[in-house]
């Protein structure tokens, strides 16, 4: 492995940067020769943007000559490859978009950019973020950096892979079912996804749009608030970005957590819980304690219906926003079409992978004639129902904690030929992204060796009290800066 | 058997924005190809719609003026299907809670009666882009232009019961969005058009027939013949034993009648489900009285002024307000005049009207203004020149675009007022003709008109008419 | 809920999916698992509840100013177009 980077956090690379310790170009230079090193065995990226990359950090040091430099300014980072790139391919982890360029930037790579930060590249994951273990991509599985025969999580596993291996100090993510959440507790990072409509959508290729939240993975909740701070705030292109303003989410980290009203949902420790995995959570709730919060349980009794309720809203969604990709705008086109039905069917059929085609086809069975009641609105009404559970439980608590994961990382090929199985990876974390709350994984140790997140979910735009509460577990302990070995 | 035809009619009326329903790109027509489409309108990965203000306050506009129901709350769904012309695989339209409900609009029939026509909602959607076949062997070329172009659809309850009567509607309807400006009403462009649901059924019989629904009429002539050929074909095809399926047809105006569509018959299941990338419109009652407030005086209440007001019939009132534009340029030809409002209502519909449409011109290019009709007018009432002189003057300011006064001096048109000089005329005249003279005077009171005749010959026609008469009574009465 | 062979071929017709031979089984089966599982649902107690189409409640659509701000951009647009002639996307021949 390449030699490692200054210092594990944005954080501290900020600072590095901000005294002049090393230049933009040099980090840039160190983070792109891991990133080439470790391609092979992790896989993380996709699209790999060194020239890009090394001009843009040649741009933050000219900047920061120039007394016009940020916090962010030379920080290098990477983007999940579902948020669009006018300089460099936009694939969404799908042979239908292999040679897609986008004519436009997301509005939070825009955001980003603005703010200083450099673009390392584009990051694999589980294709059109339909996956909890990034073995869907079109480019193949990313490896976890603990255990390169176990899956690194999904579907922003390029994402936790790059950032638990030190090659980015920090990557952009989305989380639709726990895409965000659900990797970083595999690879033994933090993961934050955000309020609905906190982080503009606009520029994101949608999957489920009204699940769709862009968020980060980090090595830390400092990070976190500091690229949050950058990426959120008010889209005029987003209908559904919300026009309140953006805290400033590292001035309030370090607050105290005493007097902290924390629950734990009952129905995320009553079965599927690996012990191992139960012990770490229950010996950070402790640490907690120990920093003053009050702990009380909490019930959402309709939690566990929140699985099958995703798998009907969620590939509805699906179905109405990938028909876009008919082979005739952008994207893949079959040969020689015979007829207009033949181009569509064959350029979908091909460009698409078994699990997008699987997810399609679910939700456009939920949403036809004589379905639509039974399934989709029946969903949509128990959505209402898990809503209300949380909103039920945030009246007595601040926040609620509990696994992320039922499991630590598991093996390649081990759960595809099951869809259910593979479905339940995310049954702590769905009904967040039902309610539109923001939630968070951060490591809280290992269990076999491989790492255990913590979840962490709030009200409506929380992120504030959360990032808090993250920040002081950190202050705490050291599990978010444990690197595996393989790639200190 | 008696039948009876049932119609209802789908109308779809572009709005008249700057900019798309769901983007900022420009709605012109005749942009070369795919020149006005934007990232939003060509469904690209990533982007957003965001719905134009203006489009939801000509939606409301239009509720208003219909006595509609305003939907304090309306939502927009998708509604899935494939086809070139639909960039993003959906119509993003409004389903279950569209943005006016239960309104109506009353048609005036050939006999004179009225006749109310329900509508059932008007919503709000996104146009689709065109097909282009001409001059592409085995390909079509897709111009996605027109896509996203916001358009209101306008759905009638099955009132009407032939096609006059659908066409007297779809003329209300036509009449009603260009007053309140919310539409162009180009039906060549494609602004305004309409799908008609036509069914028969035994006359009595409640129940409805089977509906073939005709799409995309573009002229009231088209609309009027679909829909009486369809008629024929759905009878015919019953008394000859045969059902009516319920399927969407397409006219075709070279051979004058109405064909299957096979490529939409498959696509039926439309997946409609609420839009998520978009938030349900919410309307409260400050929004709706602002817009009432900003309402134009409609056609029925316009019309209904011009009768209590100026004294004109129905049917002039009727025919004065067929347009905005054409109301307005009465009513200030009136108000220049001053009075006579029935003789300003007859040269507009008359000779106006008349060299309009000759010249094919719409009111606003009138070669004649409405001053300058006043002009005309004012004459006529200060008895400067007669009725009949008048008709040439008109024309003459017509080809000339002077003023009638100069018309009237240049030509010497100015009438005789002057009772010596009319006098002068009338005894030259029975001077000339005393045989007639003799037989008037007895008892032959029928030749007084020839004596009207020869006294008009003799000033050119100049002569006041109704001093004319009273001074010939005189004269040659001896 | 059990799904044959035929349902998934309608669907797949639906969604414009050609599906190879060998995927048609494959589907039958994970679709009829899928549905099995959420089929879980029926169990809810939803009488009187309103479906929940989106996650923040009592946010209303906000309104843009009806202004033309995009120009003309389509030959950068149409460089992704597989095939474009003349400024149109082409297409096998629309039959109407």
């Amino acid at each position: 492995m390449a030699q490692s980077l200054p210092e594990p956090t944005v954080a501290a690379l900020a600072r590095g940067l901000a005294a002049g310790r090393y230049s933009a170009v040099e980090l840039t230079r160190a983070c792109l020769a891991r990133v080439e090193a470790a391609q092979p065995q992790l896989n993380a990226f996709i699209t790999i943007t060194a020239e890009a990359a090394l001009a843009a950090a040649a741009a933050a040091d000219a900047a920061r000559a120039a007394g016009r430099a940020g916090p962010l300014t030379g920080v290098p980072i990477a983007h999940k490859d579902i948020f669009c790139t006018s300089d460099v391919r936009t694939t969404c982890g799908s042979k239908m978009l292999a040679n897609f360029v986008s004519p436009y930037d997301a509005t939070i790579v825009s955001k980003l950019a603005a703010a200083g930060t450099v673009n390392l590249g584009k990051l694999n994951m589980d294709e059109f973020a339909m996956g909890s273990s990034n073995e869907t991509s079109h480019f193949g599985p990313v490896r976890n950096p603990w255990d390169t025969a176990r899956v690194p999580g999904g579907s922003s596993g390029g994402s936790a892979a790059a950032v638990a291996a030190r090659i980015a100090p920090a990557a952009t993510a989305t989380d639709t079912g726990g895409s965000i959440r659900q990797p970083a507790a595999l690879c033994g990072v933090t993961g934050i996804k955000p309020t609905y409509g906190r982080v503009s959508r606009y520029g994101m290729i949608a999957f489920a749009s009204s699940l769709d939240q862009a968020g980060l993975i980090t090595v830390s909740a400092e990070d976190a608030a500091l690229l949050l701070g950058a990426m959120a705030g008010f889209d005029p292109r987003d209908s559904t970005s919300v026009d309140s303003p953006v805290p400033d989410y590292a001035a309030a980290l370090d607050a105290p957590l005493a007097g902290l009203r924390i629950g734990l949902v009952r129905e995320f420790f009553e079965k599927g819980l690996d012990a191992e995995c139960e012990a770490r959570i229950r010996e950070a709730i402790a640490v907690y304690e120990k920093l003053g919060a009050r702990v009380q349980e909490v019930s959402c009794p309709n939690l566990p219906l929140s699985v099958p309720t995703y798998y009907v809203v969620a590939p509805a969604e699906c179905s109405s926003n990938l028909a876009r990709f008919d082979g005739v705008r952008f994207g893949h086109r079959c040969e020689s079409p015979r007829n207009l039905t033949d181009l569509y069917s064959r350029s979908r059929g091909e460009g698409f992978g078994a699990e997008v085609k699987r997810r399609i086809m679910t939700g456009t069975y939920v949403l036809s004639a004589g379905y639509y009641d039974a399934y989709y609105l029946k969903a949509q009404r128990v959505r209402q129902l898990i809503s209300a559970d949380f909103a039920r439980a945030f009246e007595s608590v601040d926040l609620l904690l509990g696994p992320t994961s039922p499991t630590t990382a598991f093996e390649i090929g081990a759960k595809v030929d099951d869809p259910i199985t593979m479905y339940l990876n995310d049954i702590y974390t769905i009904g967040a992204n039902l309610a539109g709350l923001p939630g968070m994984s951060i490591p809280v140790g290992f269990a076999g060796g491989l790492p255990v997140g913590l979840q962490l979910i709030g009200p409506h735009f929380s992120e504030a009290r959360m990032l808090n509460a993250a920040h002081r577990y950190q202050l705490e302990t050291d599990w978010h800066l444990r690197a595996p070995a393989a790639f200190a | 058997m008696q039948w009876e035809t049932v119609i209802g009619l789908e109308i779809h009326a572009q709005l008249a924005t700057r900019s798309k329903i769901f983007s900022s790109s420009a709605t012109a027509y005749g942009a070369a190809p795919n020149t006005q489409a934007n990232l939003v309108d060509l469904g690209y990965p990533g982007v957003l719609p965001v719905l134009n203000g203006e489009a939801v306050r000509m939606a409301v506009r239009f509720g208003l003026s219909i006595g509609a129901r305003i939907a304090r709350h309306s939502v927009f769904a998708r509604k899935n299907y494939f086809y070139p012309d639909l960039p993003k695989g959906y119509q993003i339209s409004q389903y279950e809670l569209p943005i006016v409900a239960e309104g109506a609009l009353e048609i005036v029939l050939d006999d004179g009666t009225r006749k109310r026509v329900g509508i059932t909602r008007a919503h709000l959607e996104e146009d689709a882009g065109k097909s282009l076949h001409e001059g592409l062997p085995g390909v079509s070329g897709i111009d996605l232009n027109r896509a996203g172009t916001p358009l209101i659809e306008i759905v009638s309850e099955p009132d009407m019961r032939s096609a006059q009567e659908a066409v007297a509607y779809m003329k209300k309807v036509h009449t009603l969005v260009r007053y309140l400006g919310i539409c162009d009403g180009n039906m060549q462009e494609g602004s305004f058009r309409c799908d008609a649901n036509v069914s028969v059924r035994p006359k009595g019989q409640e129940k409805f027939g089977t509906r073939a629904e005709i799409k995309n009429l573009n002229s009231f002539r088209f609309v009027e013949k679909a829909i009486n050929y369809e008629v024929e074909r759905q009878i015919e095809l019953i008394e000859s034993g045969g059902k009516v399926v319920q399927e969407t047809r397409l006219y075709d105006p070279d051979k004058g009648e109405t064909r299957s569509m096979r490529s939409k018959e498959e696509a039926n299941d439309y997946r409609y489900f609420p839009d998520p990338d978009l938030l349900p419109v919410v309307i409260d009652d400050s929004y709706i009285e602002t817009v009432r407030s900003q309402l134009p005086e409609l056609p029925d209440e316009k019309a209904a002024r011009f009768v209590r007001d100026y004294g004109l019939s129905e049917y002039d009132a009727g025919v004065l307000t067929a347009s905005r534009e054409f109301g307005a340029f009465y009513e200030d030809v009136v108000q220049r005049v001053g009075k006579e409002p029935k003789l300003c209502a007859n040269w507009v519909m008359g000779d106006l009207a008349a060299f309009l449409n000759k010249d094919n011109l719409e009111i606003g290019a009138s070669k004649v203004d409405a001053a300058a009709l006043a002009g005309l007018v004012t004459r006529i009432v200060d008895a400067t020149i007669s009725g009949k002189i008048a008709k040439d003057v008109f024309e003459a300011m017509w080809e000339s675009g002077e003023s009638a006064d100069a018309i009237i001096e240049q030509k010497g048109l100015r009438q005789i007022t002057d009772t010596s000089a009319i006098e002068r005329a009338i005894e030259d005249v029975m001077a000339k003709n005393p045989g007639q003279l003799a037989d008037y005077r007895s008892g032959k009171d029928k030749l007084f008109g020839f004596f009207v005749g020869q006294v008009m010959k003799a000033t050119g026609g100049k002569a006041n008419p109704a001093q004319l008469n009273e001074l010939l009574k005189k004269k040659l009465a001896g | 809920m059990s799904l044959n062979r035929n349902d998934i071929e309608n669907i797949a017709r639906l969604a414009r999916l050609e599906l190879a031979e060998a995927e048609i089984p494959v589907y039958v089966d994970s679709l009829t698992r899928i549905f099995d599982f959420v089929g879980e649902l029926d169990r809810a107690p939803t009488e009187g509840i309103a479906p929940m189409a989106h996650p923040l409640p009592g946010l209303a659509q906000r309104l843009r100013a009806d202004e033309v701000t995009e120009a003309d951009a389509h030959e950068r647009y149409q460089r992704n177009a597989p095939r474009v002639e003349a400024g149109l996307y082409l297409v096998p021949k629309v039959i109407e």
